[in-house]
Order: structure tokens, then C-alpha cells, then sequence
């Protein structure tokens, strides 16, 4: 663990010195369908709702949420693939947010993006060698002498056979495909890469290959990764940094041992709590569950905290008696919960591994006030409850 | 062979307390040396080989392996839903102890849904969009079942309160695009059980939705399985499900059962080098983050062209280049202990393999 924390000092959020790769402040995207003869103009779709983030160098920020989050949303506003209704993205320190169209393609040559599904990213009809030197050529940067090597370089990078570059994609399987995805990716040498759930689609023991593959390249390379996924076990093996997104928002940033151990959302409660563990012990055990219900629709967000009508935490700290409740449906709530968008906030232990975790909740689950349930949960997936140290102790 | 009770027609001491053996419960679904193949360039290729299984009736069999390792093909050979030019090649499928596979069309069609119902993936797709869930369900009930179509309705409006869909009798009137991915597959999980059917397979049910979706829906089965004692077959690739909700497990690699036996076994003492690879390769929640995942090498082969001897071999760090694994095909054959079934030649000494490595 404290290796990790010397070799990415960066990852707590404190920038030393050097600007981020990549920052949005308080970025929103709203999608409206627009009206027609028959049909009303549609409700817009807050799909990202001022969110602020911040990508070190050499960092891993890991993405997670369930379908409906807002996390894609978010990785192709990180390309100004869509661009943002309001707020600002910076790459490398500087403001791109109001770059025309024509100027950002020079931009993109330092973040590039890796989709979900390799059969339907690549061109059937173009061979491999053609598509991975495409971003060269679409660059004005291929030159005849020059860019066979390049594309040659790129391939063994991943784990291709050079000698393959005039396959086509069909000749490939899953993972040999994703492996060419990446290629293609890096052949502009980027600063960045978006990965959209890069090993969803894999079978199980060729994610692994992936995994251990673009861990390799950032090392080698000192990329910095968006690492979007839906799979709390593989972001956990990759990300210096996890947010987790619910409804358009951020509902936490963590650093990744704090995020697991000691989790602040009850969302990210809930989120572990739903986690396959492969492991007998969880037989013996029910294991605590507090998930409930599903994400609901970004046209019609909840008020106040969005997450509230899924909240087992609210819900105990209304029974609980301290606070002023309102009903809302069966459930009796914090009126907080219902009034009051919390906003992101720096929250439990500031120092060692916590400096930098933020929560959007009225009620956290910090150490301190953590609940039964949540207790519970963590003891579920293997880490035990750590007590607070008093100083007398230490 | 002393009679214990002298006066067997006046017993009126109760019986003395003895530790309780359990029953094994009845074999609800049984496959024997199940073969598909379908035509190809060269000659049939063999899509699944071999394939004996059975699931006990209250039981649940997980089957695992990647895509191609032919998983749901099994199942859909055991149902007759094999799409042509496929066909089984040889095999047995006994369902109640009668086998299925000489049955006619339409006998294998009332079985379907009524003694055996399957369980898809993609739960949008499974449903017609044109037609309101109620009248899907109603369809189900009244095809098999001796239903008006008043008493279908008001049973199919018991089913989705059964599957927690919240206020049924009006929801049963919406269609499938006014529910959520979570809502739809518990609608077909009430089509799956409306006629009560001994065996349910389901195919990655949940591979579709979101965790926090994907847990209460297992939980439901899992729930309407103790209540009603049905077999469940449980088709995924997420060993994290089949430690939590499986009894059997099944390992499948490239069309051929690699190993089988129960939770126990197969999870604390895996006896198969791909069971065990797999085990490793997956990330976990309370694992090791700084080092490399130990991935497994090469590629799934591809079962047009399986190497003559163990179709792991090649990848296979124990067994790479070895005379046995390369040229003869391992098959399936239970260790000492019983129901433990691996089909590696040395599924006996993998721990001192992998040690002297």
C-alpha cells in the first residue's frame, strides 16, 4: 500500500505542481429532444450535472456507476466527443472548453478513447494495419517511411503479431480485437486514454490479459487513464482514484483503499453490498443486502438528494428520531434528503490515503457514524470494521 | 439383521432419535454423453462432447466457461431447441426419468414451459414489443395450461406479484418498453414459472442488468425455487453467482465438461489447471492490487479444430508439452472422493505440479 501511495503521490488530488492531464469543472450535458409536428419537445436529460474532476498524470481514475449514471456521457465529454452545456474542460491546464471543432482534433491527438465493443469499433473492411495507422493519417502525421514502423511498434506494444497488419478484423478474437482498439489508440502517442468499459465484453480470463496489458503501458508510458466500468472489482485492480456517479452526479471521490474500506456514500455501500464474491465464506453468511429498487430515469431526477428514494441510510437516520422528517411515499425521510441537494464535499479522514475523498450526502457513513448495515457490509466482503485509534493507543 | 421392533404393527414407542440421513432427492434432469455437432468444411464439428450432468430436484447446478465453451449449447440440445443445420449427435436427456430426445416436436413443445422453461439474457429481446406483458403471460398460461382467459388473467396478475413487480394489476397492462431492464426479466421469470415447472434454466439472467438489479433477481429465484422445490440450472460466467446461489458446479471448456462436483469441492479443492487459472485470473474485492493479475495465456480454442490430446494443453502452464496431455483426450472421470469428476490426467497431483514450479 505504500508503494502505491510514494509511486502516485498525484493520486490524492493534490497536483504537485503540474496541472492536471485533464480537468472538467463543473461540466454539465443536457440532451432535449427536440419537438416536431406531433410531438412535444422532450424533457431535457441532465445527463451530466456539474461534475468536477481532475486526471493527474500517470493516474488511473476509475468511473463507476450503474447503467443511466451518466458515466459514458462523461468519457465522451472528456473528448469533446459531445460537448458540455456548461462548465469548462481543461487538458493539461489549458481551456479547451471553447476550441472550435476544427482546432480539437490537434487536441485529440492527446486523449484518445477505447470502446466496450471490439467487433463493432473496427471497420470489417479495412485491414488491421490500415485502421491502426489511421489516426496517423487522419493527423496529416503519416509518412510512407516512417509509418509501417510505427504501426509495427504499436502492435508488438499490445501484443500483436506485427506480421498480421494485413489481417482483417474478423481473423481476430475478442481480446485479440481489443488489443488492436488499444493499438489504435496509442498510435498517436496520447497523453490520455478514455476506456469505456474496456474488458466487459471479454471472457473472464482474457480480461485479465487486457488488464494486465494497459496497467504495462502506463507504467511504461505514464498515461492517464479514465477508467469507466460497472465492475467494482476490476476498477478497484486499476484506479489510483474511483468517483462513483449516480443520476448525472459525482456521490463520491475516493482514493482506492479508502473507497473499499471506508466507503462515505451509501450508494457505494449499496453498490458493494451487491458485488459476487468468489468465495464459499459468503455461503455460510447471508449476506447483507441493501440494494433497493433501480437507478430510475435522468428525465425525472428526485429532488433533493437524488438518491434518496433508494436510501437505506436515510431511511435509518429518520427512524433514528434526531432529525427533521417529511413522508415521502411509505418511507419516512430526513427532510434534508428531500429538500436538499447535497453537495460534494471533503469529508472523513483528511490525512494518509482519505486526503481528498469527497462525498455528496447529508448523512455519510464516516467511521465514526457508520451504521450496522454498513458495518455489516464491509465485514461481507472481507474488510473488517477498523476502529478509529486513539491516540493513548498509538 | 435383527427386525429392531419386534411388534411392527403396534409400534408405539417413537422411533429412536438417529442422525437424520439425508435423502437424496430425486434427479430432476439428467443429460448422458450429450453430443451436438454441426456441419462444417472439413466434416462435423463437435460443438459439445460428452456431456453428462445432472441437477437434483430443489437443487441448483451452476454451469461455467467462456463464450464458445458451449454452455447454453447444452441446454438447448437437452430442450430440442437446437437450431438446424445443428443436430444431436448421440446422448441421453432424462427429464422425470423419461428420455426426451425420441419425442416428437410436439411433445418436446409441451414439455417446454410446462415441465422444463429456459430463461434468457436479454430480457428485452425475449419479449414482444406489439404485446402487453399481460397478454405474453396469458399467452403462456393458456398454450399449455387449462385456462380461461379471465382465470389466466387474474393468474397471471398473481405471477408478476410473485416476481415483486410493485402494483401488478395495473401494470400488467403496460408493454415491455414501459419497464426497466430489472422489471422486464422478472416478467419473463414469471412467463418461466407460470405452469410451476420442475427445471428452470437460466442463461446469464442477469449478465444484462446492473449489480444492484442483478442481486434481487437472483434473490427471487432463489426464493421462488425454495418455495416451489424446482431445479435450477444457473448458465454464467460470474464465479462470484455460483458461490453464492449454486449447490453443483459445472466447468466447461471448449465443449467438453472439464470438471464437476459440488460448491465445496469444485471451490476449495478445484482439480482441474483450468478451473484453478480461473479462479486466479478474476480480480477481487479483497485481493492483491499491485501486482499483475495472473491472466490466463493464449486464446480459447476454437472447437473446429481441437488439438488431439487435452484441449487445454496449450494453455495450460502444468500440462504445455507433455506426451499424455498433448496426445490423449482426458475425459471426465470421477477421483476417489464421489461426484468429483475432473478431466485432467494428473487431477490428483496439481498442488505438487504447481509447487515444483
Amino acid at each position: 500500500m505504500s508503494q502505491t501511495q510514494s509511486r502516485f503521490q498525484t493520486a490524492s488530488g493534490a497536483a504537485d505542481g503540474q496541472p492536471p492531464a485533464l480537468e472538467l469543472v463543473d461540466a454539465s450535458r443536457v440532451f432535449t429532444r427536440r419537438g416536431g409536428l406531433f410531438r412535444k419537445a422532450g424533457t431535457p436529460v441532465r445527463a451530466v450535472d456539474g461534475v468536477s474532476l481532475a486526471i493527474h498524470p500517470g493516474e488511473t481514475l476509475g468511473l463507476v456507476g450503474e447503467s443511466g449514471s451518466g458515466k459514458s456521457t462523461l468519457g465522451r465529454l472528456a473528448l469533446r466527443l459531445v460537448d458540455p452545456s456548461s462548465g469548462r474542460l481543461l487538458v493539461d491546464g489549458r481551456d479547451v472548453t471553447e476550441v472550435p471543432k476544427a482546432a480539437m482534433q490537434a487536441m485529440r491527438r492527446d486523449i484518445q478513447m477505447v470502446f466496450q465493443d471490439p467487433y463493432g469499433s473496427l471497420d470489417p473492411r479495412v485491414t488491421i494495419g490500415q485502421s491502426i495507422a489511421e489516426p496517423l493519417k487522419v493527423h496529416g502525421l503519416w509518412d510512407p517511411k516512417g509509418g509501417p514502423h510505427k504501426v509495427a511498434g504499436v502492435m508488438s506494444l499490445v501484443g500483436l503479431d506485427p506480421s498480421h497488419a494485413d489481417r482483417y478484423p474478423h481473423q481476430f478474437s475478442g481480446g485479440q480485437r481489443q488489443r488492436i482498439g488499444i493499438a489504435r489508440a496509442l498510435t498517436l502517442d496520447p497523453k490520455i486514454l478514455v476506456l469505456d468499459e474496456p474488458v466487459s465484453a471479454l471472457d473472464v480470463s482474457i480480461q485479465a490479459q487486457i488488464i494486465n496489458l494497459l496497467q504495462r503501458i502506463q507504467r511504461e508510458r505514464g498515461l492517464s487513464y479514465l477508467f469507466i466500468a460497472h465492475d467494482l472489482a476490476v476498477v478497484r485492480h486499476v484506479s489510483h482514484r474511483i468517483a462513483v456517479m449516480y443520476l448525472g452526479t459525482v456521490v463520491e471521490l475516493a482514493a482506492r483503499d479508502t473507497l473499499y474500506r471506508r466507503p462515505l456514500h451509501p450508494y457505494t455501500v449499496s453498490l458493494l453490498s451487491a458485488v459476487p464474491i468468489a468465495d464459499l465464506r459468503m455461503r455460510k453468511r447471508r449476506r447483507t443486502s441493501v440494494t433497493m429498487g433501480e437507478i430510475g430515469s435522468a428525465t425525472n431526477v428526485p429532488s433533493g438528494c437524488r438518491f434518496h428514494p433508494r436510501c437505506y441510510r436515510a431511511r435509518l437516520v429518520a427512524a433514528g428520531g434526531d432529525v427533521p422528517t417529511e413522508r415521502s411515499g411509505d418511507a419516512l425521510l430526513p427532510r434534508a434528503c428531500l429538500m436538499e441537494q447535497p453537495a460534494l464535499r471533503p469529508c472523513g479522514d483528511q490525512t494518509g490515503t482519505g486526503a481528498g475523498d469527497q462525498v455528496a450526502c447529508h448523512f455519510p457513513e464516516t467511521p465514526e457514524t457508520r451504521s450496522e448495515v454498513a458495518a455489516a457490509v464491509l465485514q461481507d466482503i472481507g474488510y473488517p470494521p477498523i476502529r478509529p485509534i486513539s491516540p493513548q493507543s498509538v | 439383521m435383527a427386525n429392531p421392533n419386534p411388534h411392527p404393527g403396534l409400534s408405539v414407542a417413537p422411533p429412536p432419535p438417529v442422525a437424520p440421513v439425508p435423502v437424496p432427492r430425486p434427479v430432476a434432469l439428467e443429460l448422458r454423453d450429450l453430443t451436438t455437432v454441426f456441419p462444417g468444411d472439413d466434416g462435423p464439428i463437435t460443438v459439445i462432447d460428452g456431456i453428462s450432468l445432472a441437477v437434483r430436484a430443489g437443487g441448483t447446478l451452476a454451469v461455467v466457461g467462456e463464450s464458445g465453451s458451449g454452455k447454453s449449447m447444452t441446454f438447448l440440445s437437452a430442450l430440442g431447441l437446437v437450431a438446424s443445420p445443428g443436430r444431436v449427435q448421440r446422448g441421453e436427456v432424462r427429464i422425470g426419468g423419461a428420455d426426451v430426445l425420441g419425442q416428437t416436436p410436439e411433445q418436446l413443445r409441451r414439455l417446454r414451459g410446462a415441465v422444463v422453461s429456459m430463461i434468457f439474457q436479454d430480457p428485452l429481446t425475449a419479449l414482444n414489443p406489439v404485446f402487453t406483458i399481460g397478454e405474453q403471460i396469458v399467452e403462456v398460461l393458456r398454450a399449455h395450461g387449462h385456462f380461461s382467459r379471465a382465470a389466466a388473467r387474474t393468474r397471471a396478475v398473481e405471477l408478476l406479484a410473485r416476481v415483486q413487480i410493485p402494483d401488478p394489476a395495473r401494470r400488467i397492462d403496460d408493454y415491455p418498453h414501459q419497464l426497466s431492464g430489472g422489471q422486464r426479466q422478472r416478467v419473463l421469470i414469471a412467463m418461466a414459472i407460470a405452469l410451476s415447472p420442475k427445471v428452470l434454466i437460466a442463461d446469464e439472467p442477469t449478465t444484462a442488468l446492473d449489480v444492484t438489479v442483478q442481486a434481487q433477481i437472483l434473490d427471487l429465484l432463489a426464493e421462488l425455487q425454495a418455495d416451489t422445490g424446482m431445479a435450477l440450472v444457473l448458465i454464467t460466467h460470474d464465479l462470484g453467482l455460483v458461490a453464492r446461489y449454486a449447490d453443483d458446479v459445472a466447468v466447461m471448456y471448449a465443449g467438453r465438461l472439464v470438471e464437476v462436483g459440488s460448491i465445496e469441492e469444485v471451490f476449495s479443492d478445484p482439480r482441474h489447471p483450468y478451473t484453478r487459472a480461473l479462479f486466479r485470473s478474476i480480480p477481487r474485492l479483497d485481493g492483491p492490487v499491485d501486482e499483475e493479475l495472473p491472466a490466463i495465456e493464449g486464446q480459447p480454442p476454437n472447437v473446429a479444430r481441437l488439438p488431439p490430446g487435452c484441449a487445454f494443453e496449450p494453455r495450460c502452464t502444468l500440462g504445455r508439452g507433455r506426451a499424455d496431455c498433448c496426445t490423449k483426450r482426458p475425459l471426465p472421470l470421477a477421483g476417489d472422493r464421489s461426484g468429483h469428476r475432473s478431466a485432467c490426467f494428473h487431477a490428483d497431483r496439481l498442488d505438487q505440479m504447481e509447487a515444483a514450479q
